[in-house]
Parts: structure tokens; sequence; C-alpha cells
């Protein structure tokens, strides 16, 4: 039924496919519909790499990857070049990705217009309708308060020119690259019970308007660890006095570049 | 007797899904597909290995005028998916076609609503074969540019369909191509031109 549902999702690209989320090993919120996804999609030859917020190393990305590994077999892995099924919250990787990778996002609120209209029922028409004119509104609020558009993660996208998706709460930085991507990307909201795709090489374009056209955030200063610059960085806090460092928010490019450095 | 379903029906049916997924994410690029099936004729192990893979008791199943003649390929299918049979094309979440040179017009399938554009019928045709780099000229998701996919037989006017299936995008019906050992996906968002 979940594969069903995948089918379908890819068919039409950026609708959300109602599925039966299943109960799931996790709480809600804890990437309940990546799980599934990835469950679905998973196969003998795979190769599995979980990230959360770029990195390969913290909680909920260790469980899940150990979860996999103990119940499927499947090999895993923290190289994103060696992986089949990355699946991610909130982090598209900086290495570009490949065919016959598969991108699997963990979503909390599949909706872009929910908090717009709480209503299932109505969202549902808007969609139906391709009437987005709502979300303009939100984002030309932003500028009329803000003087730009102030958005930066949830970045609300337009799928092939047709259905309005929110690309899960990764970073406004990483929309680009959801755009003619060589990988199949797969959205599952476990909570919300939706599956929803964008297949490769496909139009995903960020909405905006012609005189404040889409940005990505910009750095000041490379990476503290491995010196990269275009990559997307995290604040850390390194003491009580104010002390602070900037470093790459994943994990395996930025370890691949010190490692390469050190030789 | 009965003919035994997949050898092995977790790995099976999973390899099964994922040549159908990566098919329908890829449209022009078919994928290999040996599900190891003997049921009974005249449904062809690649229809059969669709059908155990994607379909249950919430998938009703229409089989077309060839497969519907054989008593023994309902009662492999009801015993092996418990999927209901349905007369009505317009009912049917997937549709098997044995002879794709008589399929019904693409029109009398499901469409799905324009709330729910994901309650359309799937079709699952039984080519004799698939040949990609030449015949018809795809673009869309899923496609770099364009690619060049073959496939016979076909139903009449087929691309004329296919345009009209597109047009009413999200609505529509998503084709699942099978030949002997491959499968390729023709989802609605696929615009197919004779070049």
């Amino acid at each position: 039924m979940i594969r069903r549902a995948i089918l379908k999702a890819i068919a039409v690209p950026g609708y959300q496919v109602p599925f039966a989320s299943r109960e799931m090993p996790m709480p809600y919120g804890w990437g309940t519909g990546g799980v599934q996804v990835t469950a679905a999609i998973l196969g003998r030859s795979d190769v599995l790499k979980v990230i959360d917020q770029g990195a390969d190393d913290t909680t909920n990305a260790v469980s899940i990857r150990r979860f996999f590994a103990r119940t499927s077999g499947v090999a895993t892995t923290t190289r994103t070049r060696e992986a089949t099924i990355i699946q991610t919250r909130h982090r598209i990787p900086e290495t570009p990705l490949a065919e016959g990778q598969t991108l699997v996002y963990q979503v909390p609120i599949p909706e872009p217009l929910r908090f717009l209209e709480p209503r299932e029922t109505e969202t549902r028409q808007l969609h139906a309708l391709a009437e987005y004119g709502a979300m303009h509104v939100k984002l030309y609020e932003d500028i009329s308060r803000h003087g730009h558009i102030a958005t930066t993660y949830a970045y609300p996208v337009e799928v092939a020119g047709r259905y309005v998706m929110d690309p899960s709460p990764t970073p406004k930085f990483d929309n680009p690259k959801m755009d003619d991507c060589p990988a199949l990307q797969l959205f599952g909201a476990g909570r919300e019970r939706r599956i929803y795709a964008v297949p490769p090489y496909t139009r995903v374009r960020s909405l905006d308007f012609e005189d404040h056209p889409f940005r990505v955030q910009e750095f000041t200063q490379p990476c503290a660890l491995c010196g990269a610059s275009g990559h997307y960085l995290d604040e850390v806090v390194t003491d009580d006095a104010g002390g602070r460092m900037y470093v790459c928010s994943d994990t395996d490019i930025c370890e691949t570049r010190v490692e390469e450095a050190g030789r | 007797m009965l003919a035994p379903g997949f050898a092995d029906p977790v790995h099976d049916a999973q390899g099964t899904f994922r040549a159908v997924m990566d098919a329908l994410a890829r449209p022009g690029q078919p994928r290999p597909l040996a599900p190891g099936l003997t049921p009974p004729a005249p449904l062809t192990p690649e229809l059969a290995a669709v059908a155990l893979a994607l379909t249950d008791a919430d998938t009703p199943v229409w089989l077309d005028a060839a497969l519907a003649a054989a008593p023994d390929v309902a009662a492999y299918l009801r015993f092996h998916t418990g999927a209901p049979l349905t007369d009505d094309p317009a009912q049917a979440a997937f549709a098997l076609i044995r002879d794709p040179g008589r399929c019904p017009p693409l029109g009398r399938f499901a469409p799905g609503t324009p709330a729910y554009p994901d309650t359309s019928t799937t079709l699952v045709l039984a080519c004799e074969a698939i040949t990609e780099g030449e015949g018809l000229h795809l673009a869309g998701p899923g496609i770099a540019g364009t690619v060049r996919l073959a496939a016979a037989p076909l139903p009449e006017g087929f691309v004329t369909q296919l345009a009209a299936n597109r047009a009413d995008f999200p609505l529509g019906v998503d084709l699942i191509l099978t030949a002997p050992g491959r499968v390729a996906g023709l989802p609605r968002s696929t615009a197919v031109s004779e070049g």
C-alpha cells in the first residue's frame, strides 16, 4: 500500500498522496514517514546512509541507520557517493547526487498551505484548483514587513509547473539542489500520513517575485574545520564567553575534505 | 494444480516493486524484471509479478478479454493477491492487459478526481518487445531532455490517446509496459509524441 502510494506520487510530482501510516518503533516526529518510505523501497543490494541536519553521527541518524542494519541486514555507509538510498532530516548533502540514488526526506508537516488554511478539505481544493495566491500573499507580507522574503526554511517550491510543495524544513539554501536533480526524491510524513515525490530531472522552482527573486543564504566565512566556502554552515558555541565557530552541517563532506587535506 | 507465487515473497515483491518504481521515475529507461514465475497462460510472468507485488484486497483489478477468458488466471490472482476482480474498468485500481492491441480506450479507465488524482487506474500492458533509443519521443519529469522508447504491440491511436491523457493532468491513468524480462514506465506526467 505504501509502495502503491509511492508510484502514484512519482506519477503526479508534488501531489501529496494519502496513505495509512503504520505504527513505527519510534515516536512521531522522529522520522516515522521517512522510515516507512525507506523500508518500502529498501532491497538487499542497497547501501543506506542516514543524516540528521546533515550529520551522520547524531542520535536520530545513528538510531535509524542501526535499525535498518539490524532488521534488514542492508549495508550502511556515511559516504554520500557510496549510498543508493539516503534518508535525510532537513538537509540535502553538499556532494551532488547521482542517477541511481534515492533521497528520502522525513517530513513533519507536508502541507505548504497549512499555516494559511488549517482545514484539510480546503487545502485539498486549493491544490485541485492550483490556487496558490495565498502563498504569494504570505511571501509578499514578508517583504512588506521585513523588506525581503524572510522565510529561510521549508521555503515553498512549485514542482513541474503544477503543485506547490513543502520541501520539508530544509534550509532554503538546499532548494536549488532539488531542481533538475538526477536522483529520485521521496517525501514521507508519518504523522500526517502523506507521501509525495519529485522524479529525477524535474523542474523545482522556489516561489518568488520578479523584483524580489529567490536567493539563498550566504556565509561570510568558510568552514572552520575544512575551510570550504559555499557549504551550509552550523554555528557552534565553543565557550561561555561568546566564542563560536562555523562548521559544515554536512559531516561527510567536511570529514572527507579534512582527510584529503591531511594527506 | 494452482501455480506457485513468488519463491521468496519478501525480496521478490520488493525487487519487482523497485523495478516498477525506477521505471516510472525514469520513463524511457526500461528496467530488468525477471520474476521467475510460471503463471497460468495467457498471463505473462511480468504481468503476474506486478500483480503479486502491488495488488491486494484494497485494489480492484480489471482483466482484459484475453485474461478474463481464462478461469485459471482469475483463480491464480484471487489466491495469491486476494484482490477483487471487477468488470468495470472505471472501478479498477489496476488493469492487466494481455493484448495491448485490443486495449479499451484509456478514457474508459478511472482518471482520478481533482482532489484525489492518485485514485486513477494503473494499466499494466504485456507487450512483446520494449526497445529504448527508437520509436516514440518522451519528455517530462524523470527525463533529462528527451528519450526514445519503442514498444509493440500498443493500443490503437496510442500517441493521440496519451496526448489526451496528458492534457488532463493531474488527472489521468499511468501505464506500466512489460515485455519478457523488462518493464518500462509511462506515467501521466510524460509527454509522448511520434517525433
